[in-house]
């Protein structure tokens, strides 16, 4: 364990450095499988991870993304697939064999120790000096502000100063890669987004690769430099946020990830990068041609709500402008207001469902839409994804 | 604690009725330890005679010897027994039949203890065993192992498994870290089961009747077989005695139990 030190030191020393450095990854997990019973948890997944990277596995609940977290630990064994970090294969390898820490859900501090002597745990079993190991510890207790709560047991911390010694204690150690799962699912909503950045920060810092599991699509958007979306025990996609929010792969990310409109259709005809698809619900829609060719046959229409302008006359066509505009009629059905953003549900003259996020850039509500009032939402072909249904 | 404080009437007299019930007879027993007469229900005036008497009663002494150090062994070798019990049914792999043996693990908490007598004492016959302190020893374990196993089993079953995880992944092997987390966690659990197996080999009567030999009776026994012939006021001092070691020895256990669960609760996450 010891001689694993250093060279995570001169990963912490070399920050500033280009974070995606070129050549090897530091983590390749290929084909990993895991079974429980009859039960697929981790269906053949692979998946390369870059030093300083910081990736998000996102999914929703029974997904299989813990599961593997717990691979990559060394809780779990995979049946099948190779587990390689820095080159050597770790599949098999226990715990505490594995220059890689994690932070547990529930933090899993040790109620009979201080918070020091938790942070120490792992640096005593190192074989650290004493004297390099106090360094240490107040090292780490000023990195997450814990200063003066040395010799507090555990259950005289609030829930943020735990979650704090919980990172402390997984960072002691230097490890090559730390796996966060969870971290932030038991923090109120403020302390989490405060929270959120300063793990960012720390990351960026430390020059470390993170890997954080969470179902909290916005968690995962907010911190993650990119996202592997799993379900069902394989991964649906991995991209960056913006790709993962603006070009979804399948009907199931698109819904998964944020909200959004759906209207099925089939693909009626081709004028030159446009495509016309007629769906029962919104009538004709004119949608950009994606990027890989599509035939004919059925197609799913996405719009998410914030691309949907409402007005009540119609869009404003400037003169000489021709882009094909979609225009759907339609009366306001609901009308939610959330400070920032108003959300109108807009029930269309074709028979549809239409949402549409308008951001209030004004105090005052003249631009605010009644109930029932008639309306045109309208959005260009581009704000179009066409998913296979 | 704060709703006790506000005691109605009617609680407060409930309370004092259902008090005395369980403890009137003790107090009297006690008060009568203290008493000069020869006759157990004559009044007449306070002595530590029985005390003196009990003292120079060689078999009475010998009894109670004689069932400290069963209580002391089979207490021991029923917390080694029942931990390892409780460990295997909650830490080891599921494996078939696991709810089976932890149900079996209740079955003697409830078995009449005549039967538990009873069929000990056959196995002895048929092993040709020489009955003694061994063999009472051996049934008082057999009993309170099962009671060591509960008490242990249920703070292992509130104690967060994730614990010994973040110490494996700290560095530890799994011996390592049963050592350093989950041993320190489960002691006070592992001293109150010891402890309530201690009381209970003490307490039991049936069991070591049928299992005890010739010379080698236990205090219940030596003192049921007293009291046969008539009631001797030396018993009464005998059972004050056992009632004070008793009380200490339960109020060491509760409070060991009490420091087991607020710590159980830290460990639990907010």
């Amino acid at each position: 364990m010891t001689d694993e030190l250093p060279r995570t030191d001169a990963a912490a020393d070399s920050v500033g450095d280009t974070q995606f450095a070129a050549g090897e990854p530091l983590l390749r997990i290929e084909g990993v499988a895991k079974r429980f019973g009859t039960f697929r948890a981790v269906d053949g997944v692979s998946l390369d991870i870059k030093s300083g990277e910081f990736f998000a596995l996102l999914g929703p609940s029974g997904c299989g993304k813990t599961t593997l977290l717990r691979m990559l630990a060394g809780f779990e064994a995979p049946d099948q697939g190779r587990i390689l970090l820095g080159g050597k294969d770790i599949a098999q390898a226990l715990p505490h064999e594995r220059p890689i820490n994690m932070m547990f859900q529930n933090y899993a501090l040790f109620p009979h120790l201080a918070v020091r002597d938790n942070i120490a745990f792992g640096l005593k079993r190192a074989g650290m000096a004493r004297a390099d190991i106090a360094t240490r510890v107040a090292e780490m207790v000023a990195l997450v502000k814990l200063d003066g709560l040395e010799k507090r047991k555990p259950d005289q911390l609030s829930g943020g100063q735990r979650q704090r010694v919980a990172l402390a204690r997984a960072l002691a150690r230097r490890p090559q890669l730390l796996l966060l799962d969870e971290p932030l699912a038991a923090l109120d909503k403020k302390l989490r987004e405060s929270t959120q950045g300063e793990l960012m920060e720390l990351q960026r810092r430390l020059g470390m690769t993170f890997i954080i599991v969470t179902h909290d699509q916005e968690e995962a958007m907010t911190m993650a430099s990119r996202i592997g979306v799993m379900r069902d025990g394989k991964l649906a996609q991995v991209a960056s946020p913006r790709e993962l929010y603006e070009a979804p792969r399948s009907r199931w990310i698109a819904e998964f990830v944020g909200d959004i409109n759906l209207f099925d259709g089939e693909s009626k005809l081709r004028d030159g990068h446009r495509l016309v698809i007629g769906t029962r619900d919104a009538g004709a829609l004119v949608v950009a041609e994606p990027r890989e060719p599509v035939g004919a046959g059925k197609f799913s229409v996405a719009i998410r709500p914030e691309k949907v302008k409402l007005s009540r006359r119609g869009p404003v066509r400037e003169a000489g402008h021709e882009t094909a505009i979609n225009q759907l009629d339609g009366v306001i059905a609901d009308v939610c207001y959330l400070g920032g953003t108003t959300t109108y549900k807009v029930k269309l003259d074709a028979g549809g469902m239409l949402q549409a996020s308008v951001a209030n850039s004004a105090r005052l509500d003249v631009d605010a839409y009644g109930l029932n009032q008639p309306v045109v939402a309208w959005f260009t072909p581009d704000d179009c994804v066409v998913l296979p249904s | 604690m704060r709703k006790i404080s506000r005691l109605s009437r009617f609680n407060i007299a409930s309370l004092a009725l259902g008090l005395a019930f369980l403890y009137l007879p003790i107090l009297i027993l006690v008060i009568y330890s203290f008493n000069a007469s020869r006759l157990v229900t004559v009044w007449g005036g306070w002595s530590l005679r029985w005390y003196h008497e009990f003292f120079n009663d060689r078999a009475m002494i010998e009894a109670a010897w004689m069932s400290l150090r069963v209580a002391v062994s089979s207490a021991t070798i029923a917390t080694l027994i029942g931990t390892l019990a409780a460990l295997a049914l909650s830490r080891g792999e599921r494996f078939r039949g696991r709810t089976l043996f932890s149900g079996m693990l209740y079955a003697p908490l409830v078995m009449p203890e005549v039967i538990t007598g009873l069929s000990l004492l056959l196995l002895f016959v048929a092993l040709n065993a020489e009955r003694g302190f061994w063999t009472v020893t051996i049934a008082h374990a057999t009993l309170t192992m099962c009671f060591v196993a509960v008490v242990v089993q249920s703070r292992l079953g509130s104690l967060d498994r994730s614990l010994e995880e973040a110490a494996m992944d700290l560095g530890c092997d799994p011996v390592q870290a049963f050592v350093a987390v989950t041993l320190p966690l489960i002691a006070p659990a592992i001293v109150a089961g010891w402890m309530l197996a201690f009381t209970l080999s003490l307490d039991d009567l049936v069991i070591a009747s049928f299992t005890t030999g010739p010379g080698s009776a236990t205090l219940p026994i030596r003192i049921y077989s007293e009291v046969r012939l008539g009631v001797k006021p030396e018993i009464n001092a005998i059972c004050t005695l056992v009632i004070a070691l008793i009380a200490v020895v339960i109020i060491i256990a509760s409070l060991a139990s009490k420091l087991s669960s607020s710590r159980g609760e830290s460990a639990a996450p907010l």
